[in-house]
């Protein structure tokens, strides 16, 4: 399922539309996961606080979602894009990739929640699929 | 057997009882025939569906959704008793519609979204787990009579 160029702009002009409240949107989306998914608490075996307010889900919100939106830069190749990115998911994190889809998905309801007016059927659409494509990046040097 | 804590229990009555059935069915239907269009599989007969436009804009697919959504009603009132209440319903969606079970995660999906839109910050993390419990328990039971 590729990123269509009609996609592509969608995405862009959207994030550019959030993109001052990029930081607490990851914040929020990782809340939500840790929440709603407790099992992914297991890569985070040493914080002590896994609330929305915690300082260690605000710092790491923020370094996701920074990456994501440079991914957004990058759409036009995100498997060598992201080509750094996976080989440490991969080799040193080793995150399960079934969990880059769980925190994919509370990435969009954050963004529904946030900017329900602009979060349209085909935004929505669009960003789901960027997310899907950057998480198959993200797990392409797996195996 | 499920479970509910009084806070599940609260949040499920509290969020259906303030929805409106007519606005957020059509809204969640016409989502998941947008995002996941392969779904459109299911609708061969419903006429224009050619864009997200003609999608948001078709009465049937609008019909459709206040149907879908009023059988979620079930559910809220039988919290007890989901697996039950929904095996005709199961059958229904295994015997005579074919749907694939899996499209049932589809469409929640999209539901979570549009009422994530609705309710806004008072979608809390800890209201998202409690719903997304609870649909769970529906797509659960709407696939437990297929063979």
């Amino acid at each position: 399922m590729s990123l269509t160029a009609k996609d592509k702009a969608f995405v862009k002009a959207f994030w550019g539309k959030i993109s001052s409240k990029a930081d607490a949107i990851g914040q929020e989306s990782l809340a939500r996961m840790l929440v709603v998914y407790p099992q992914t608490k297991i890569y985070f075996p040493d914080w002590t606080d896994y609330s929305l307010g915690s300082p260690q889900v605000k710092k790491h919100g923020k370094t996701v979602m920074t990456a994501i939106t440079d991914a957004v830069g990058k759409m036009d190749d995100l498997i060598g894009g992201m080509s750094a990115l996976s080989d440490i998911h991969a080799t040193k994190f080793r995150i399960d990739p079934v969990n880059f889809k769980i925190l994919s998905h509370n990435i969009l309801v954050t963004l529904a929640v946030n900017f329900p007016a602009d979060f349209t059927a085909e935004v929505h659409v669009a960003v789901d699929k960027f997310l899907a494509a950057l998480s198959a990046a993200l797990a392409d040097k797996y195996r | 057997m499920v479970v509910w804590t009084e806070f599940e229990r609260a949040t499920i009555q509290d969020i259906f009882s303030k929805m409106n059935y007519d606005v957020v069915g059509p809204q969640a239907l016409a989502r998941c025939l947008i995002v996941y269009p392969w779904t459109q599989r299911y609708f061969g007969n419903f006429g224009n569906l050619y864009n997200a436009a003609a999608i948001m804009g078709n009465p049937m697919v609008a019909a459709h959704g206040k149907v879908v959504l009023h059988g979620l009603d079930r559910a809220v009132k039988n919290m007890d008793n989901i697996k039950a209440t929904y095996a005709e319903l199961s059958v229904l969606h295994s015997e005579k519609l074919h749907v694939d079970p899996d499209n049932f995660r589809l469409l929640a999906d999209c539901l979570t979204v549009v009422v994530a839109g609705q309710l806004g910050s008072s979608f809390t993390p800890e209201v998202q787990a409690a719903f997304q419990k609870f649909i769970a328990v529906v797509i659960s039971a709407l696939g437990r009579q297929y063979h």
